[in-house]
């Protein structure tokens, strides 16, 4: 079982943990020997906390900087004790450590009381989602085991966490110093009945698995290995809840593409027709639909997530620049990685005396606030109190993740890009030229084409068939234009490497320029390898007033989105000059 | 799922993250027990096969039996297999078994400086040629951006503050006062021109873990960790004239787990048969901050 020490700096956690391994005989020897053979040869008298800052760094500074990771056990199991640094600099390694947590000890020293990172350390544990929670009132021996000292800090300490939702399990009284309450009874407290800390340490539940819950497997990777004649399209995923057996009907979202489970996969284990919550594996589908990494399976008979681009959150922020409005961030959940921009400050919580900022326009580091964001794409996840695994996100900030957070509920949000494109139309200076006098003059109507399809393979075909389509428009003496950026998307819709924000830039440009294109009376034909419902929609709105034309080949890509052709691609570019000439863009015939 | 099952989906689940997000990425493989459990665990993770090159340092002082294990599995298992090394400092003897150097300076030249440039692919590489079973100059030249490599925490004090994804400075140099934060399986996945990432899913694996692991998935590994006849056996594998064996009579992998929870070493550091650790107070660290793994 992971546990984590929290508290303030100075508090005593290194103590409590280099006791904790003294008094269970977990240290290996020669362990306690070089660090007493350091401390002799530095002159510095011994302490426990020196067997676990084990850096040179922090021997000189005398504080945990990072967190340290320490395995000892008890008679019932085996732990690793995370040790995480109290002082305020050093938060992010504080959350590192806590995140990987099951339980926390939180500790304060006796004598100077609850203090600033006692408050802000527990409610970052609330957000972590840890549930038990001790509370270790340490130095004792420095307050005489005064059980009024004990009884003021429980009393104020419950208060405060009972605010942020954390009934604490238990205080306990002790000296890590001493020994006292840590792995034995405590003769100087004795009006205190309650557990030491390593009784407590054995009655602390294990995290449950969540098999009991819907099916949640966000899509790590898709994998075709060919060698040693392997056909096998394997979708690899770590199943956060819920269980897959073959049959399901599964969906992946936010695509919606539907197929069945057809296999699970694994190496050097037994055939299996089930996989439940925790495990890292594979499945096959019964059908070869294109799904990208980042997405994430359930099952179609089951609660569905949320689907939304725009929901509240409440976030913690250790980046070294502030959260900042109109400024593009990467927000990854799951393993989808999407632009986020942060849309509206609900309230700043001051962590440590939890009173309500509102007046900050930005979120600061060691800020927790609540906010809402927005992000380029719908994205599927949970409200934390239904499933807090899909319901945690990160946000990077320059390579950084700068901040973590929940999700509370989806916000319904005026479509911001509407809004910008009819601030656009409104401030678009129009020449003399009306697009009647162009068509009259060129021979035919502007037109917008893309051309998508759903099936692999079929990347550079489209792209093949778009140039034919130019060729053939230019020779009628069409003013037809050929946009080559399929290459681009391509890469960037099977590489994801690349640049998280790439396609959807890329998308943006192309339906900016094809506004211009069109309105210049051209007709502007492209390519988008697996265009999704909300690409075609937003190049729709962007090359607004003009007109476009969606061609699918193939397998579509579309969940909802209605092209306004699938063809196959044998024949498609007289299939679309038809087209053309039925919606009159293009002439019947020419002279 | 029990704490091996757990402790396998975490670093599968890291493999994989590593997998997708780095294009050039590598697996340093030591040919020691631990490296060979992160190859087996690259086989679950990939389901039997392994997309990953495996590199080598060869120092020309391993143990000759490494060699023929690692040139065998490489081999059966069809892996690409490379390796590089110092051989300016071979050539020229400037080692510590040559006496011209003490162990540390040997470490940092064998091992720390031929890894910085093989994995920037400055000084050549080789690869095996899986017809053959011979090697030939890797005409590859790539930096390896992603850098697996099978660190456990318990090893020492400065492994146990690692991060999963920790990124390294153009130098190799690992800044421990200002590493990245990691929660929720969230990494450090992003990086700037020139850096490099080391990704460790072994972290939170101890010693015993490793040697359940081994024995429940029935992994192959060198004989060099068992006692052949000597009294004697390896528990951790390195340079011969560095690396002492330790007295043991255990013969094969149950004997081992059951020395480590109630024998002998219960209670004894894995490294302690490691001369260069106790040359300097931080060896070790020291090492590690220029590259060593």
């Amino acid at each position: 079982m992971n546990i984590v020490i929290v508290g303030h700096v100075d508090h005593g956690k290194s103590t409590v943990i280099g006791r904790l391994l003294a008094d269970t005989g977990s240290l290996p020897e020669g362990k306690l020997e070089s660090v007493k053979e350091y401390c002799k040869k530095n002159s510095r008298p011994f302490e426990y906390a020196f067997l676990l800052d084990a850096l040179k760094d922090e021997q000189a500074q005398g504080i945990t900087i990072d967190t340290a990771r320490c395995f000892f056990k008890t008679e019932s199991r085996d732990y690793i004790i995370i040790d995480a640094p109290g002082h305020i600099e050093f938060l992010k390694n504080m959350v590192t450590g806590a995140s990987r947590a099951e339980a926390a000890l939180l500790v304060i020293d006796a004598k100077e009381g609850i203090a600033e990172n006692s408050k802000r350390h527990g409610h970052i544990v609330a957000m972590l989602g840890i549930k038990q929670v001790v509370v270790l009132v340490n130095k004792m021996d420095l307050v005489d085991f005064d059980e009024n000292v004990y009884n003021n800090i429980r009393t104020e300490f419950t208060r405060f966490l009972n605010k942020i939702n954390i009934n604490p399990v238990e205080f306990i009284p002790m000296s890590a110093f001493d020994g006292d309450n840590v792995a034995e009874k405590s003769s100087r407290a004795k009006w205190y009945d309650g557990p030491t800390v390593l009784e407590q340490l054995d009655v602390f539940e294990n995290k449950k698995e969540n098999s009991e819950l819907p099916l949640r497997m966000p899509v790590q990777d898709i994998y075709k290995f060919t060698g040693e004649g392997d056909d096998r399209r394997i979708v690899a995923g770590t199943i956060l809840s819920g269980t897959i057996r073959t049959g399901d009907k599964v969906i992946f979202l936010p695509s919606k593409k539907k197929s069945t489970i057809k296999s699970i996969e694994g190496f050097n284990v037994k055939h299996r027709d089930t996989a439940y919550a925790d495990e890292a594996t594979g499945v096959t589908l019964s059908t070869q639909i294109y799904i990208q990494p980042g997405e994430l399976m359930v099952k179609a008979d089951e609660k569905q997530p949320s689907l939304s681009s725009c929901f509240k959150v409440n976030i913690f922020w250790v980046g070294k620049a502030p959260f900042v409005k109109n400024k593009n961030y990467k927000l990854k959940i799951g393993n989808m990685k999407i632009g986020v921009k942060l849309l509206e400050i609900s309230s700043i919580i001051d962590a440590a005396e939890l009173q309500i900022d509102t007046f900050k326009d930005q979120v600061e580091r060691h800020d927790v606030a609540e906010c809402i964001l927005e992000t380029v794409k719908p994205l599927a996840f949970d409200s934390i109190s239904d499933i807090d695994m899909t319901g945690r996100f990160v946000i990077v900030d320059n390579y950084e993740i700068s901040g973590g957070g929940i999700i509370q509920h989806s916000v319904d949000n005026e479509n911001t890009l509407i809004n910008y494109i009819e601030d656009r139309e409104f401030q678009w200076e129009k020449g003399t030229i009306t697009s009647a006098q162009r068509n009259t003059a060129y021979g035919h109507k502007s037109k917008f084409i893309v051309i998508t399809s759903g099936n692999e393979g079929n990347e550079s075909r489209i792209q093949d068939v778009a140039k034919e389509l130019e060729e053939k428009l230019f020779k009628m003496n069409y003013n037809a234009y050929y946009l080559g950026v399929g290459s681009i998307l391509q890469s960037i819709a099977s590489d994801i490497v690349l640049d998280y924000r790439g396609r959807d830039e890329q998308i943006r440009h192309i339906g900016e320029l094809a506004r211009i294109m069109t309105d210049s009376g051209q007709i502007f034909i492209t390519t988008v390898f697996n265009l999704d419902d909300y690409e075609a929609e937003k190049l729709k709105l962007l090359n607004q007033p003009h007109d476009i034309l969606v061609i699918n080949i193939g397998e579509s890509p579309f969940d909802s989105f209605k092209p306004d052709a699938c063809i196959p691609i044998e024949g498609s570019v007289d299939r679309v000059c038809d087209i053309l000439k039925n919606q009159d863009i293009i002439l019947e015939y020419y002279l | 799922m029990n704490h091996l099952d757990k402790l396998e989906a975490q670093s599968v689940h890291i493999l994989r993250e590593a997998y997708r997000e780095f294009k050039s990425i590598c697996m340093l493989w030591s040919i020691g027990k631990d490296s060979t459990v992160l190859l087996w665990l690259a086989r679950k993770a990939f389901f039997g096969h392994v997309p990953i090159p495996l590199v080598h340092v060869d120092t020309h002082f391993k143990i000759p039996e490494m060699i023929q294990y690692r040139d065998d599995l490489a081999f059966k298992w069809k892996l690409t297999m490379i390796y590089g090394e110092n051989s300016k400092a071979i050539l020229e003897k400037n080692t510590f078994p040559d006496g011209k150097i003490d162990r540390i300076s040997c470490c940092k030249a064998l091992k720390s400086e031929a890894l910085k440039n093989t994995l920037s692919g400055e000084w050549d590489r080789y690869i095996m040629d899986l017809t053959t079973g011979k090697y030939i100059p890797d005409i590859n030249r790539d930096r390896y951006t992603g850098v697996i490599v099978g660190v456990r925490a318990d090893e020492e004090g400065s492994r146990s503050k690692e991060r999963y994804f920790s990124p390294r400075d153009k130098e190799n140099d690992w800044d421990v006062g200002d590493q990245p934060p990691e929660f929720w399986n969230q990494y450090k996945t992003d990086f700037a021109p020139g850096t490099h990432v080391r990704i460790h899913p072994l972290l939170d694996w101890t010693e015993l873990n490793i040697w359940e692991y081994i024995e429940r998935e029935n992994i192959p590994i060198t004989s060099l960790y068992f006692d052949r006849g000597s009294g004697k056996r390896y528990r951790s594998l390195g340079c011969y004239p560095c690396t002492t064996p330790v007295e043991s009579t255990a013969t094969n992998v149950s004997e081992i787990i059951e020395e480590l929870k109630s024998g002998k070493f219960a209670n004894i550091a894995e490294r302690s048969g490691r001369a260069q650790d106790k040359d300097d107070g931080g060896g070790l660290e020291t090492l590690r901050r220029d590259g060593y793994m």
